[in-house]
């Protein structure tokens, strides 16, 4: 079996489980596509002598029952895995080595898996194309000159390359659908509150949640059976049943109602983009889904009450870093106070410092009330239009980017237009819900489309059965040439 | 509203960054564009809305208030830049 690589995770799962691979055989080839991977350099950190020991172990004494049985992982570098390094991406934690392990990962190890590496990403997460990265650009496996989308980028990357056979990010305001997006993939953002924060490094805590991306929608809900569940750790973590999400997968929508908001069409949109919607309207339709016609009226002030929100918060997570307890110190400062103003100045990269100072301005004297209030009170209104949405209908279909991947170096100059890829992601973690990019077709030079499915709160079953059942009917193939090996 | 030099450095003083002089201008640049974009909420009138403070239908639980450091100081210690036996240790402060 010299292409276990290519298939799904629920395919390798049933190959591990009937005994035709080892997990010692898995892992050696993915460690195997990895090394000669290096060219998209989607790896911060790898972990092959642990997954090697790990593989073995398993082998030797397998546990098939467990949802992810002797199934290697790489995952975002900004979940702290303990023993292992963990940088988020950044100068300012290069040499920094938890003690603990992130709830999330835990939950991956106990459910049958182990660590294969840790994945590149935007430095704190924060960037749309993981140019932002102390660790370098990541390449998407699409072309070589282009981007894999942000923050998650090296999972993206590493997933559509077949580097992991599935794997985990952090969404804050796009960083898991948009990269899956641009690379062919699927990527779920949960319900805020139901997979824990504890031990991912923060960057808005009332935004950030971490979800699974995956070749599959049912690969996708493997992943978040294993990830999810209440923390008591997270004092957001919402306390409620674990559910079986794969088990439970279905593919009839028939009757679903689905929210077409028209506030989604943008001028600037390809006509690509505007195509691909009307294809998978068209596929629940015939599905026997109903199409309704919605409003989300605040839809265009979703993107700058974030870059109101996250910063602020950002700003606030991130003045723990300041050269004493972890992380990078800088030798220059002559007192207490110089040594903290430069570590930060040599630790953190320019978008990251760019965002902290907008949180600071927004949230110091005299411009609280102007900024940070007038964004929590639009944020309540963007929350409402979907809760009066959600009346009205199941499930909410939107394009996932306004553009397929772009080129590196194409809008590093620019801030807001690289804000603006994050256009149709961000409403969602503002107003907390779970939302699916899924791959639904290719542009005119052949670059990857998605499709985003926007659920209730907690209602990640009924997005991931509608997914199922569009991924079944939609044709959609990833055809990835490996020009890096 | 725009944001001058002087306001950057100021900020950057209260976020604890050392800002290039050099940077300044491009820094300053960026910030304003960045703030051109976030006013259009300004075309809003959001006075008869409450501010949105949780976006979970439940209060954040209580603990136990209890003492407990863990008995982890090794481990803390062991990602410091620089320590002593027991000890953060940072550049003198006191005379």
């Amino acid at each position: 079996m010299s292409d276990i690589t290519n298939q799904s995770l629920s395919e390798i799962i049933d190959n591990v489980k009937t005994k035709k691979i080892s997990s010692l055989d898995l892992t050696k080839a993915y460690i195997k596509n990895i090394e000669n991977a290096k060219k998209l350099n989607a790896f911060v950190t790898t972990t092959f002598d642990l997954a090697l020991d790990k593989a073995k172990q398993f082998d030797k004494k397998p546990t098939f029952n467990k949802l992810l049985p002797g199934i290697p992982l790489a995952v975002k570098d900004l979940f702290c895995t303990e023993n292992t390094k963990t940088t988020a991406g950044s100068n300012i934690l290069n040499n920094f080595i938890p003690s603990y392990e992130s709830t999330v990962t835990k939950n991956l190890w106990t459910n049958g898996s182990f660590l294969l590496g840790k994945l590149n990403c935007d430095e704190f997460a924060m960037g749309s194309s993981n140019e932002t990265s102390h660790f370098g650009n990541v390449i998407n496996p699409v072309g070589d000159q282009l981007v894999p989308g942000g923050s998650s980028g090296g999972s993206s990357s590493a997933l559509a390359a077949d580097l992991t056979p599935a794997t985990i990010g952090t969404d804050t305001g796009g960083s898991i659908r948009q990269p899956a997006s641009f690379t062919g993939t699927v990527g779920l953002k949960p319900t805020y509150g139901l997979c824990s924060r504890w031990g991912i490094v923060a960057f808005a805590s009332s935004l950030d949640q971490a979800g699974p991306m995956t070749k599959t929608i049912k690969d996708c809900a493997i992943m978040l059976e294993a990830i999810s569940g209440f923390d008591k750790k997270d004092s957001t973590s919402i306390n409620k049943d674990k559910e079986q999400y794969s088990k439970n997968l279905k593919d009839n929508i028939k009757g679903l109602k689905i929210g077409i908001p028209k506030e989604y069409r943008v001028d600037s949109m390809p006509k690509e983009i505007d195509e691909l919607w009307e294809k998978g309207k068209k596929i629940l339709k015939d599905l026997g889904a109903q199409l309704i016609d919605i409003s989300l009226p605040h839809t265009k002030y979703a993107l700058p009450t974030y870059y109101i929100v996250a910063p602020a918060e950002a700003s606030s997570n991130l003045a723990r870093y300041d050269g004493v307890r972890y992380g990078y110190r800088s030798e220059k400062g002559k007192d207490l106070i110089e040594m903290y103003e430069k570590t930060r100045s040599e630790g953190f990269g320019d978008e990251v410092k760019r965002r902290i100072l907008i949180g600071t301005y927004v949230l110091s004297s005299g411009y609280y009330d102007a900024y940070y209030l007038k964004a929590q009170k639009v944020r309540q209104l963007i929350k409402k239009d979907f809760d009066d949405a959600f009346k009205k209908v199941d499930s909410i279909l939107t394009p996932s980017t306004p553009s397929s991947a772009f080129k590196i170096g194409e809008k590093t100059n620019d801030p807001v237009s690289m804000y603006l890829n994050d256009i149709f992601t961000v409403p969602v973690n503002l107003a907390g819900l779970p939302a699916l990019s899924l791959p639904a077709g290719v542009d005119k030079q052949g670059y990857p489309l998605g499709l985003q499915l926007i659920g209730k709160a907690l209602d990640e079953q009924k997005i991931l059965n509608i997914g199922y059942a569009f991924e079944k009917n939609c044709g959609f193939k990833n055809e990835i040439k490996k020009w890096w090996s | 509203m725009s944001i001058d030099k002087e306001k950057i450095k100021d900020v950057a003083k209260l976020a604890r960054i050392s800002v290039n002089e050099a940077k300044v201008d491009s820094l300053t640049k960026d910030l304003n564009s960045i703030f051109k974009f976030i006013e259009q909420l300004n075309e809003l009138n959001t006075d008869k809305v409450e501010p949105l403070t949780s976006i979970l239908n439940q209060s954040l639980r209580s603990r136990k208030d209890e003492i407990n450091d863990g008995k982890i100081r090794e481990k803390i210690l062991k990602n410091s830049p620089k320590k002593n036996e027991e000890f953060f240790v940072v550049p003198k402060v006191v005379e």
